[in-house]
């Protein structure tokens, strides 16, 4: 699963330039028996944080903790500036929250998230994953606003055989959360993932209702949702801050959903979240193939926040 | 979370002023916060830097350093580069129309961008305009995209040109021109499937699809709350497509949108339209001077300091602040900032204008209500206005009925008066914050 995540990214990025790792290398030649770490090699530090999305304040916290490290003393070379810096953002990711699992009834996970983001792919390949390991999956298309969303899902929930859960366009989505849950736990579901309707974190009559649903699962399974994703869109900027903030203010979000990231996006801003919020990554979406949502692996996460983002083309 | 930039700059430069001219080091200082302030609001860092030398360069060129108030200097000259890379302040071109109907415009994008949606808003919108748009879907890959294009063309009240989703993109888009010439449409909407810009399957897509219905008009659709992947993508697509504008979507939300910036930079195409809503009605005309403000994080301030500096008089302004600076502001002072306050225009807009400042739906605040809060100070005598302490009862009733008034009103204003005074006397003792921030007591 690893190499597969490494490769892909890998492969997204064949046609862009050198790896930071090189740009540091051309710094600090291999076998030059090391060389004083300086401010210009700080600041390309602090620009490849930058182009990842960590945001400027952080990125010149980081570089300036290193700076207290290392400035003037000799490193031996490029990996070790870049090992260094690989810890202090890994110290910086929270771990995963310890998984609930209910004594009995299906286990229930939560997806939301703003417009576009990738809830209704992410939902589908949950599903499709969960099924393959033989669990049975049953999903609630509780976007009842977006026009063939439930449709979409549908799709998926064929391709992944798990049963979907729908009611017409225009629904009460906290009704069909409702219905969704009588119903998995009815037929012995071991999940059940309710897909939400995309909505801006400043709307508050939207972010009402998506309380509402995530009270209304409670009421036919207690406990439930035992699992809430936020799905953030891994080449959104700092604004993903205010959303995961206002979304974890009216669900229990437990983890961070990071999609597409097979192309150039670092998706960076998952640090500043997990430092101000505490919210840990749990998934990676790379792509559009069933198989495409992968653990999230922090260092693997680090490593690829470090390769140079497109912006310095 | 973040600070206003006018206010930062002030900070850096207009403390600067009272020992005499600033220094290009000043001016650098200055840059920097500016820098971090688009960088923030997620403008592309390439993009920072050169935006930086351009407004490094004006600044020298247009005497900042010896103006009054460098920190303002700046900050238009900031306002003034960022509506003219975003399109400049005139009428936005209108979409083009072809020789030969149907004029096509295509729809291109990442995933989740909101093409689709744009579609049925910018459809709706023509229609209301006269034209006849046909929405055309093309997106063949996501499940249900064809369904949804034509549910959304539906809600919006738009002709959709449907099909099983089945075929090649190319095909589909030949026949919606087919359909729409033979059946009177003069408007093409060819929405088309989002991917990932590194996508060479998709952008080979694109590339045919330009290649055979020729669209007069080649729109991008990006998402406001990109952060810094926005230059990559929307340059893979200008690589590969002949973009003519650019369709920035989900600015309802609260991003400062610096994308906006990114992409225009780096497409050089304008932005056309903005999409501000979930209803299908919510696009409008894009406002790159708006659009400034917000990415600035400003509000419009700017747009507030040229209507204080058009309406302030300087003098009277200096002489209120040496006031507030001896601590010693009278009914007198607070007459001089109410006349100007009068001269800006409608408070409430004023006020609008104001990061954080959220005016009440039933804001009663406004000029005539100025002119008598002058009135009742009018109507006083010069040692009343002086020294307000003398004013008993008595004088009280004569004041109200000299400018017309109830004893209430009096007594309300010189309530106001004294809470203003207050406050000016806190800030007195706090030299060194912005002039204007103080005169408008925020």
């Amino acid at each position: 699963m690893l190499g597969r995540l490494r490769d892909t990214i890998r492969n997204g990025l064949r046609k862009t330039r050198e790896s930071l790792r090189e740009r540091i290398g051309t710094i600090l030649p291999a076998g030059s028996g090391g060389r004083e770490v300086d401010a210009a090699m700080l600041d390309e530090l602090e620009e490849a944080l930058v182009l990842a999305d960590l945001g400027a304040e952080l990125a010149m916290e980081l570089r300036d903790g290193l700076e207290e490290k290392v400035l003037g003393k000799k490193v031996s070379g490029p990996d070790e500036l870049a090992r260094m810096l690989e810890e202090e953002l890994l110290a910086l990711l929270p771990p995963p929250f310890p998984e609930v699992r209910p004594e009995s009834g299906p286990r229930v996970t939560l997806l939301v998230g703003v417009n576009g983001s990738g809830k209704t792919t992410t939902t589908g390949k949950l599903a499709a994953r969960w099924a393959r390991e033989g669990k049975k999956v049953v999903v609630a298309a509780a976007d009842t606003f977006r026009a063939a969303a439930v449709e979409q899902l549908v799709v998926w929930g064929e391709r992944a055989g798990a049963r979907v859960i729908r009611a017409r366009h225009g629904a009460d989505p906290a009704a069909v959360a409702f219905d969704a849950a009588k119903a998995a736990a009815a037929s012995g579901a071991d999940e059940l993932l309710v897909d939400t309707a995309g909505r801006l974190h400043n709307k508050k009559p939207l972010m009402d209702e998506l309380a509402k649903i995530s009270r209304s699962v409670s009421k036919t399974i207690p406990g439930a949702p035992h699992d809430t994703l936020l799905v953030l869109d891994g080449t959104t900027g700092r604004n993903a801050i205010l959303q995961a903030r206002e979304f974890a203010r009216v669900t229990p979000v437990t983890g961070l959903v990071l999609t597409k990231l097979d192309g150039t996006a670092r998706g960076g801003v998952a640090i500043a979240i997990g430092r101000e919020l505490g919210l840990p990554v749990r998934y990676v979406g790379m792509g559009e193939g069933e198989g495409d949502l992968l653990d999230f692996d922090a260092r693997e996460y680090v490593r690829g926040l470090l390769e140079p983002a497109g912006g310095a083309a | 979370m973040f600070d206003s930039l006018t206010e930062r700059l002030s900070g850096v430069l207009d403390r600067l002023r009272s020992g005499g001219r600033i220094t290009e080091k000043d001016l650098d200082r200055a840059l920097r916060e500016i820098r971090l302030a688009l960088l923030e609001a997620d403008v592309s860092f390439k993009v920072v830097r050169q935006f930086l030398a351009t407004v490094r360069e004006k600044a020298l060129g247009e005497e900042v350093l010896k103006s009054l108030t460098p920190g303002q200097a700046v900050v238009r000259i900031v306002r003034d580069e960022l509506v003219q890379l975003l399109g400049g302040d005139g009428a936005t071109r209108p979409l083009a129309v072809a020789s030969r109907p149907p004029s096509v415009y295509m729809l291109v994008g990442l995933q989740g961008s909101g093409k689709t949606t744009t579609a049925g808003k910018l459809g709706r919108w023509l229609k209301a305009r006269g034209r006849h748009p046909l929405i055309a879907p093309v997106d063949l890959a996501r499940p249900a995209a064809v369904l949804q294009a034509i549910q959304v063309a539906k809600t919006a009240g738009v002709a959709a040109y449907e099909h099983d989703g089945t075929g090649t993109p190319v095909e589909r888009a030949r026949e919606a021109v087919r359909h729409a010439r033979e059946r009177g449409f003069d408007v093409v909407l060819l929405d088309t499937a989002g991917r990932l810009h590194v996508d060479d399957a998709l952008m080979d897509e694109l590339e045919q699809l330009v290649a055979a219905v020729e669209p007069v008009e080649v729109l991008y659709v990006a998402d406001a709350m990109t952060g810094q992947d926005a230059v990559t993508s929307a340059g893979a697509f200008r690589e590969r497509v002949p973009l003519t504008g650019v369709i920035l979507t989900k600015l309802d939300g609260d991003a400062r949108g610096g994308a906006a910036l990114s992409v225009a930079a780096v497409t050089g195409v304008p932005v056309r339209f903005a999409g501000v809503g979930e209803k299908v009605d919510a696009i409008e005309p894009f406002d790159p001077s708006r659009m400034a403000g917000r990415i600035l994080g400003m509000g419009d301030v700017l747009g507030l300091i040229e209507k204080a500096e058009e309406a302030f008089d300087r003098e009277e302004a200096e002489r209120l602040e040496k006031a507030v600076r001896r601590r010693q502001f009278t009914l007198e002072d607070f007459r001089t900032t109410l006349r100007q306050l009068r001269k800006m225009g409608p408070l409430e807009q004023v006020l609008g204008m104001i990061p954080g400042v959220k005016l009440p739906e039933d804001a009663e605040v406004d000029t005539r209500q100025i002119a008598r809060m002058e009135a009742i100070i009018n109507s006083m005598t010069a040692e009343e206005r002086r020294n307000h302490r003398i004013l008993n009862g008595s004088r009280r009733k004569r004041i109200a009925r000299g400018s017309g008034t109830s004893v209430q009103e009096v007594n309300r204003l010189l309530k106001q008066f004294l809470d203003m005074q207050k406050m000016m006397k806190k800030l007195g003792g706090a030299p060194g914050k912005n002039r204007l921030r103080r005169l408008l007591g925020r």
